[in-house]
């Protein structure tokens, strides 16, 4: 009894010594670093450690899209991405798309056509159309609303949101 | 989500011997973390493979299309070689969850995990894949044990999947409207000698609908299967589809596969 008592303190002390790790990232162009529980999700790392509080957390199960950031150009659900695991890449937020204070052509769009209502889904939906917008220049109203499968809005009912990223279309 | 030790090896060998039986192999993690944060699964190790050089990429031969197990979908969704050796693998790996998932998620996480609804089961089962493990090759119908069963040992990780290139081939979904999953999916391959009928969605594991498949063998059109009744004993029965309505969902996404062949 003694030595299995023994051997699980071992062990959980064996265990916790590895827990923590390095990740350093470059966030919207600015290089971060900081020791981390290895279980760290992204969207907890950019919400808790780098207080970038605009990439929301809504379902927690991948399904709803409002933690959608850019990884190396390529849109990602933060919640379901580790941070230690994205080590080394290039990360882009909502707080990362205005330029000198100026909104980016998506957010400028979804501000235009009234793309969001309580506005708890739209960084998420701003980081998605974003990335179809690079992977595909003109959109269907049909492709626009596949691509954001990925993005549950429960205020706008999607209509003005298919407006604003085919008017964001024209402007980028 | 319980507190882990996360690990990244650059080669199999490494990969393979940190495995436990308290440890996860992770690669896009699209149901891996989603599963560790609800609490229905805990690892004392993850064992993050993506850096794995050899295990990503695709390779068409002659009559095999082989796909790297950390393949993405995105990747199997857009890839020219696919698109023209089986279309209907491009056409299946486009339509997995949400972009973001596909920008992730990848084709040996999916099948190693073998989730009742997952698409990919169903184009092994159909194209007579063969799976490449770090031990052993094992044929797609061995490998699908049962629900988030498969045939895979403690540390034996899956390198590649090689599909059979058919003469045609189809998939058709009925996908759930949240996580788009399959509620049921229907693959048709159409090989030189036989036909496959690979179903997902519908029970507890995929499998080959035998009386499709033979019918469909000795005639390769809507007609041979207009009228044939799927039975719904051992479906699935849930909120989103009694095992009546999958079992027509069956029938009706077999003859819609046939018809897009």
């Amino acid at each position: 009894m003694l030595l299995k008592i023994t051997c699980d303190v071992l062990r959980i002390y064996s265990g916790r010594r590895h827990l923590m790790t390095k990740v350093t990232l470059e966030v919207n162009g600015k290089k971060v670093s900081k020791e981390v529980p290895d279980h760290t999700l992204l969207s907890v790392f950019l919400r808790d450690n780098l207080n970038l509080t605009g990439t929301h957390v809504g379902c927690d199960t991948s399904q709803c899209g409002a933690c959608v950031v850019h990884v190396n150009g390529k849109s990602i659900k933060s919640c379901s991405t580790l941070a230690a695991d994205v080590e080394g890449s290039k990360v882009t937020t909502i707080e990362g798309l205005a330029k000198d204070g100026k909104l980016h052509p998506m957010q400028a769009a979804f501000k235009k056509t009234h793309g969001l209502q309580c506005g708890y889904c739209t960084p998420g939906m701003v980081m998605s159309a974003v990335d179809l917008l690079q992977t595909k220049k003109n959109p269907s109203d049909q492709e626009i609303r596949e691509w954001l499968e990925g993005n549950i809005c429960r205020c706008t009912g999607y209509q003005n949101i298919v407006a604003a990223v085919k008017e964001a279309a024209t402007k980028m | 989500m319980k507190s882990f030790n996360y690990h990244a090896p650059k080669d199999v060998k490494d990969a393979s011997k940190l495995a436990s039986s308290s440890s996860a192999f992770l690669a896009g993690g699209m149901t891996t973390i989603p599963s560790m944060k609800l609490g229905l699964a805990s690892y004392k190790d993850v064992i993050d493979i993506k850096n794995i050089k050899k295990l990503s990429g695709i390779k068409v031969s002659g009559k095999t299309v082989t796909i790297g197990a950390t393949t993405k979908h995105v990747e199997v969704a857009t890839s020219k070689d696919v698109k023209k050796a089986i279309p209907a693998l491009a056409k299946l790996a486009g339509n997995i969850g949400d972009a973001q998932v596909r920008n992730r998620g990848t084709i040996g996480g999916s099948i190693s995990n073998n989730d009742p609804s997952a698409c990919y089961p169903s184009a092994c089962m159909a194209l007579n894949a063969v799976i490449h493990t770090n031990k052993r090759k094992i044929d797609a119908e061995k490998f699908f044990t049962g629900m988030f069963e498969t045939a895979l040992k403690s540390g034996e990780l899956v390198e590649a999947v090689e599909f059979q290139i058919p003469e045609k081939a189809d998939y058709q979904k009925h996908p759930n409207p949240a996580s788009r999953y399959a509620i049921i999916g229907v693959f048709v391959a159409k090989h030189k000698k036989d036909v496959n009928v690979a179903v997902t969605g519908a029970k507890s594991c995929v499998y080959i609908d035998k009386d499709l498949s033979k019918k469909l063998s000795s005639s390769f059109s809507v007609s041979a299967i207009e009228g044939s009744e799927v039975k719904s004993s051992g479906m699935n029965s849930d909120m989103h589809a009694s095992a009546e309505y999958r079992a027509n969902l069956v029938s009706l996404y077999a003859k819609k596969a046939v018809e897009a062949c």
